[in-house]
């Protein structure tokens, strides 16, 4: 049997908003900090680092999951969604994004990218969402500004529209 | 936060992360990761190698063989949300999973780190032992089954030992089961104070308290009216800790009434 040895560091593949990355990552290295530090894809934002706030949220093979608590190693081979990748082109917005902004949805907007992500799973899986399932859709994100009504309704506004 | 240097492998079979797990000092298993790595962010562990199990696919299945529901330690709570096989033999599982942390946690953790971390404020440990769930573990020597109740030893402890890793959790299927659960935390999702899973089956009654001690509590009253199940509770002697979220009295109060609920659940439910 060939035993992977296990060693400090990989090089790894991933595609993030359809474009293929090849680096070699040290395996300590979180996958949040390797989007925004070494692809210098900074929409993914760093709240609490530990894995409660939601800011950092991304989609790993359609999935939302939490970015500062998975390796960037563990990413290898796999298809990797950011804030960046939900406009359809440079300076239009998606449904979505539209939404967000057309219900003030968001203040300060640190949120925002974390928000925007769990919705737009949401949005994948159940393209028209009644209130309840979106209040349990972002259950993982904190807003500190907004007191989540004007995103609830942004988002469930952009049902059936994304 | 930057981890302490950490060496990493991704076994590609169960054996190979058995021989990984027991060829190296300080290696662990490393799962959904929702708990591991931010203990390591904080220096609470520090594992000299991670060993992934997360292409192990044969970790992740959930069947139904006989009169027994396999849980793969891999499958996630959405997984065990999602599942017809979980739905149709023993729904509570299902139920219990969707009120853990988040959508993005629930993607990500699964059944085998969260028995294996044995958090004493999780929500597994206790409804394992309440339906009398069992382990099987393999390490180099062999395979063992353990029963829910022998599994855990104490916070953050478990019967699987250096080398050995645990590969599926078996639950009695049961589709009309009387199972309750009811747990009391800060906020909807956040600590837990209290939590307490109970199972009625014929004249056996089944209740397993968590957060009060560093195993999940069984008591086994004769019966499950509320004064048979409040005096199991007195009778128990908890000796719950005190922090910042509630004292000892308080949580101690908090298990006789999750204990009550969790009972009443399963009675509607028997009915």
């Amino acid at each position: 049997m060939n035993v992977q040895e296990p060693a400090t560091s990989r090089t790894i593949s991933v595609e993030i908003n359809g474009d293929v990355y090849e680096r070699e990552v040290d395996a300590r290295r979180l996958l949040v900090h390797f989007i925004r530090d070494e692809l210098e894809l900074t929409g993914t934002h760093i709240g609490c680092d530990t894995g409660n706030c939601g800011a950092c949220t991304v989609h790993l093979d359609g999935q939302a999951i939490k970015s500062c608590m998975l390796l960037a190693v563990q990413a290898d081979g796999a298809k990797v969604r950011t804030v960046e990748g939900l406009a359809p082109a440079d300076g239009e917005l998606s449904p979505l994004q539209q939404s967000f902004s057309a219900h003030h949805a968001l203040q300060c907007g640190y949120c925002t990218p974390g928000m925007l992500m769990s919705a737009s799973a949401l949005l994948e899986q159940n393209p028209r969402p009644t209130e309840e399932e979106v209040r349990t859709a972002i259950q993982g994100n904190i807003c500190r500004c907004t007191g989540y009504v004007n995103i609830v309704e942004a988002i469930v506004s952009a049902g059936g529209k994304a | 936060m930057l981890l302490r240097e950490v060496e990493y492998a991704r076994p590609s079979s169960v054996e190979e992360a058995i021989q990984l797990l027991s060829a190296h000092d300080g290696a662990r298993a490393l799962a959904g990761g929702q708990t591991l790595v931010n203990v390591m962010k904080a220096r609470a562990a520090s594992p000299d190698v991670l060993v992934d199990l997360n292409r192990l696919d044969e970790l992740r299945a959930i069947t139904v063989r006989g009169d027994t529901l396999q849980l793969g330690a891999m499958a996630t709570y959405t997984q065990l949300m999602a599942s017809s096989e979980v739905d149709v033999s023993r729904p509570i599982l299902a139920e219990v999973a969707a009120q853990i942390a988040d959508v993005q946690v629930r993607n990500r953790g699964t059944i085998g780190g969260n028995v294996c971390s044995n958090d004493p404020t999780n929500h597994l440990p206790p409804l394992l032992v309440a339906l009398g769930a069992s382990m099987t573990i393999r390490g180099e020597s062999g395979e063992r089954t353990v029963s829910a109740d022998a599994f855990f030893l104490g916070v953050y402890m478990t019967v699987v030992g250096e080398g050995e890793l645990l590969l599926s959790v078996s639950v009695p299927a049961a589709a009309n089961a009387a199972d309750g659960f009811s747990s009391i935390t800060v906020g909807r999702d956040g600590t837990c104070l209290a939590n307490a899973a109970a199972s009625l089956s014929g004249a056996s009654v089944r209740i397993a308290l968590g957060c009060v001690d560093a195993v999940p509590v069984l008591l086994t009253p004769t019966s499950s009216d509320e004064s048979s199940v409040r005096q199991a509770v007195e009778d128990a002697a908890l000796d719950p800790p005190s922090d910042v979220h509630a004292s000892a009295d308080y949580r101690r109060h908090l298990a006789g009434v999750c204990a009550v609920r969790a009972v009443e659940q399963a009675r509607e439910r028997g009915a």
